[in-house]
């Protein structure tokens, strides 16, 4: 197998990141809202990315908010994808009025801006960890929801799926041993994508102020926290904000490689 | 004089990635050298991945995906052309070699009008003014026998039928006046009755405007209707070469003379017995349509026997396939099956009825699932039916796949590990595992090549005698009704024409359809194109 370098480069960042995250309580040097120097110090041996509005270490409280986005960002898209993906299998495999009703509950809540619906139902539920992460989950299964239909419709109607159906074999044999092994390369790179809108998503919202909330808290929050501090010419608020485009670009790079070996894989004939 | 194309020593490679490999180098073509003078017709002739198509593309020096031309060379008009520059190419390409695809329907845009196209290339070299251009395809339409030359250009492509818009790619590489065309399958994907047409008008075209020609097709019979010589190629290297009359005639090797002879399966015709399968007075049409693609069909077929349902594409056949199976709910009539009168939609049918009536496929690729291994495919049945699990399905896997001669080895491995044949026996014992009464078999040979084609339908000749299957065998090609049928309906435009014994529906006195249906299938000897337009003509005029 050949991965390509930039495959492979998105590959090792998302690692690093994963995992420095996930161990933040051992590897962080300092505490999440523990005060360790003076507003908006530079980059120094000490505090190798600065220190925040009010002086907390920048590094340790980007890892502690690492675990917050990507913890979120995972749980919602895995939400999303369960829901979209069995929806979208479900109206491809049946048909009719279950597909109809399916596909135009999703377009109406596609036809809404989801910033806007989450702003909204946000400000009325309780702002809990998990409200967060089903409303974004919901949202974003509408997409899901496209891709595994369309995805599923293209296989429903291959020979070996009629012959199962000949055979007598019951929906869910159809949809999980027919079906689903084949529409998994394009739905694992699309689980990519959306892990990313995912992260740009509870980023948004935390900014907005209807995310994360303090004492906790995650990349865009520290955005918000920090961004007065440009106007002085602070760069603490760029911190955050370039670990979220690290994380886009190295989960897309990994993305487009999975996509590019399904398409391969299609094609890929003997002789 | 000077050869117009003249290939030597030809190799072309390719690199191929298997999974879990190195990349590795293969060979395509190894060493094959043609010579063609102007005016006259070279028949490449192989099996498939035997590189013939591959060869035909080298006479532009055209490499397909990856294809690369490695060594010997390729001489067009006294130069080598074998790696010249893309300026040198795209200059030559269209002006002295055009290209006819085997899809016409894939090869046209279907937003650009028939003539746009056509005369496309003429206008790109600057070869001719559009009105000479326009005037010279309507010149050509009315050469190649398409309706209504002076307005045919004006129609979209999916205004005109399959085999009117092979005619019109003809039109469109003979248009720019090239020295040499190439024909890539152009009748493969056609009906009979539309191919022995398109064939003559190619035929015709080609020595009248007196272009050199290379003509790839896997049909031995078509290709002697056309070509003046034959080239023989498998595996990429030359089998025999030489004039055609000396390979159909006196072909002198082994494989050669296996492609002469292929569709000779001798089949004794078994009496009619009382039937398994009852399809009575029949109709059936598509959800959202008001057009019955059924009209009252009644067939029956005995069990042990095979019928043979014969027919165009879009005569009904498949439908009907589909109405037995209960994927297309029959509208009116009754389908007896076993003894039992069969629900007309699938959800209605008990289990017993789903397992004794079987289905095989015409394209064994997308019949298997290509996440499943040989053993999964062939044992879900098995589980599914009888319960079977664990050492006892493995016993019964292998015992199927040695009945299709088969190693059980096989059972391990995915379906694009396999070869066409292999891939459509595997299919074959699918059906087997569910000990069925009747399997329908739609166009099974169809995909495959003569040789395969040919194992495919002994083997299920040999299950038919050992395990006393019926089939209702679907197929639009005569020769394989001949070799496996018992009994015989001709289906035209939703109806069954004629019906009956074999040997009472392939003797005379025929109808129309069937009449025209059994002369269109090309004869493996000189001359029978001809022959049969010959009488065509005096029969017409006769009336």
């Amino acid at each position: 197998m050949r991965i390509p370098f930039s495959a492979l480069l998105g590959l090792a960042v998302m690692g690093l990141m994963l995992l420095s995250s996930v161990l933040a309580q051992w590897v962080a040097p300092y505490g999440l809202n523990e005060t360790v120097g003076k507003v908006w110090e530079n980059p120094s041996a000490t505090f190798w990315l600065g220190t925040d509005q009010i002086g907390r270490d920048i590094l340790s409280r980007l890892l502690y908010g690492g675990q917050v986005t990507i913890f979120v960002a995972a749980a919602s898209s895995a939400l999303a994808f369960s829901m979209g993906a069995f929806f979208g299998f479900l109206a491809a495999v049946r048909g009719g009025w279950v597909d109809t009703t399916l596909s135009r509950i999703v377009d109406v809540m596609m036809a809404v801006p989801s910033l806007i619906v989450a702003l909204v139902v946000l400000s009325v539920l309780p702002l809990t960890l998990p409200t967060l992460i089903l409303v974004m989950g919901v949202l974003d299964s509408t997409r899901v929801f496209r891709l595994s239909r369309a995805v599923a419709a293209d296989i429903a109607v291959m020979d070996y799926v009629e012959a199962a159906k000949l055979r007598g074999e019951g929906q869910s044999w159809i949809i999980f041993r027919e079906i689903l092994p084949n529409a998994m390369s394009p739905l694992v790179a699309e689980f990519g994508m959306r892990f990313i809108f995912a992260v740009l998503f509870i980023s948004t919202l935390s900014f907005l102020g209807l995310g994360i909330q303090p004492p906790d808290t995650d990349w865009g929050g520290m955005v918000r926290e920090n961004k007065e501090g440009l106007i002085y010419g602070k760069s603490a608020a760029m911190v955050p904000a370039a670990a979220i485009a690290v994380l886009a670009i190295a989960v897309n790079t990994v993305a487009d490689w999975i996509l590019s070996r399904t398409s391969s894989l299609k094609g890929g004939r003997n002789g | 004089m000077a050869d117009l194309l003249s290939i030597k020593d030809l190799v072309i490679e390719a690199t191929s990635y298997p999974p879990g490999e190195k990349p590795r180098t293969v060979t395509l073509v190894d060493g094959v050298s043609v010579s063609l003078e102007k005016g006259r017709v070279l028949g490449l002739i192989g099996e498939s991945g035997a590189g013939k198509s591959t060869i035909g593309l080298a006479a532009m020096a055209y490499g397909r995906g990856g294809v690369r031309l490695t060594g010997g060379e390729v001489r067009l008009n006294g130069r080598n052309i074998r790696g010249a520059g893309a300026v040198t190419l795209r200059e030559l390409r269209g002006r002295e070699v055009t290209y006819v695809a085997q899809s016409a329907a894939a090869a046209f845009n279907p937003a650009k009008k028939l003539m746009e196209q056509v005369i496309e290339t003429c206008l790109l070299h600057k070869i001719m003014t559009r009105p000479a251009a326009e005037a010279r395809a309507v010149e050509l339409f009315r050469k190649l026998g398409l309706p209504n030359p002076e307005g045919f250009g004006n129609r979209y492509p999916h205004q005109v039928s399959g085999g009117q818009l092979q005619r019109a790619m003809t039109a469109m590489a003979l248009c720019p006046k090239p020295d040499l065309v190439i024909f890539d399958e152009p009748t493969t994907a056609l009906d009979v009755t539309t191919q022995i047409e398109v064939l003559a008008a190619i035929k015709e075209a080609i020595h009248d405007q007196g272009v050199a020609a290379i003509y790839i097709t896997h049909d031995l019979a078509v290709v002697a209707q056309v070509a003046d010589d034959i080239m023989v190629l498998r595996h990429g290297k030359t089998v025999e070469y030489g004039p055609t009359d000396q390979i159909i005639n006196r072909p002198g090797q082994a494989y050669t003379q296996a492609l002469v002879s292929v569709r000779e399966i001798a089949h004794v015709e078994k009496p009619d017995a009382a039937p398994i399968l009852t399809v009575d007075a029949v109709t059936a049409r598509y959800k959202g349509t008001n057009f019955d693609v059924l009209k009252r069909v009644s067939v029956a077929v005995a069990p042990g026997q095979t019928l043979a349902v014969v027919g165009e594409s879009g005569s009904g056949k498949s439908t009907l396939a589909r109405a037995i199976t209960g994927l297309l709910p029959a509208g009116q009539g009754a389908i007896t099956f076993a003894g039992r009168c069969l629900s007309p939609d699938l959800a209605g049918r008990s289990r017993d009825d789903l397992r004794e009536l079987q289905m095989i496929y015409q394209m064994a690729d997308t019949a298997m699932n290509p996440r499943q291994t040989v053993g999964t495919i062939i044992g879900r049945p098995l589980e599914f039916y009888f319960g079977l699990k664990g050492a006892e399905k493995a016993k019964r896997v292998a015992e199927l796949l040695d009945q299709i001669e088969m190693g059980k080895g096989f059972a391990e491995r995915y379906p694009a590990e396999l070869s066409g044949g292999q891939k459509q026996r595997v299919c074959i014992a699918r059906a087997l595992a569910a000990k069925p009464k009747l399997i329908i078999c739609d166009e099974v040979t169809s995909a495959l090549d003569p040789l395969v084609a040919d194992g495919i339908l002994k083997l299920l000749l040999e299950l038919q005698a050992r395990e006393g299957v019926a089939y209702l065998f679907i197929t639009h090609d005569l020769a394989t009704v001949r070799a496996i049928a018992d009994k015989i309906a001709v289906m035209y435009r939703g109806e069954v024409v004629r019906y009956g014994q074999k040997s009472d529906v392939l003797s005379p006195p025929f109808d129309d359809y069937t009449d025209l249906l059994l002369s269109s299938v090309p004869e493996m000897r000189l001359g029978w194109l001809e022959e049969v337009l010959g009488r065509r003509r005096m029969e017409s005029a006769g009336n």
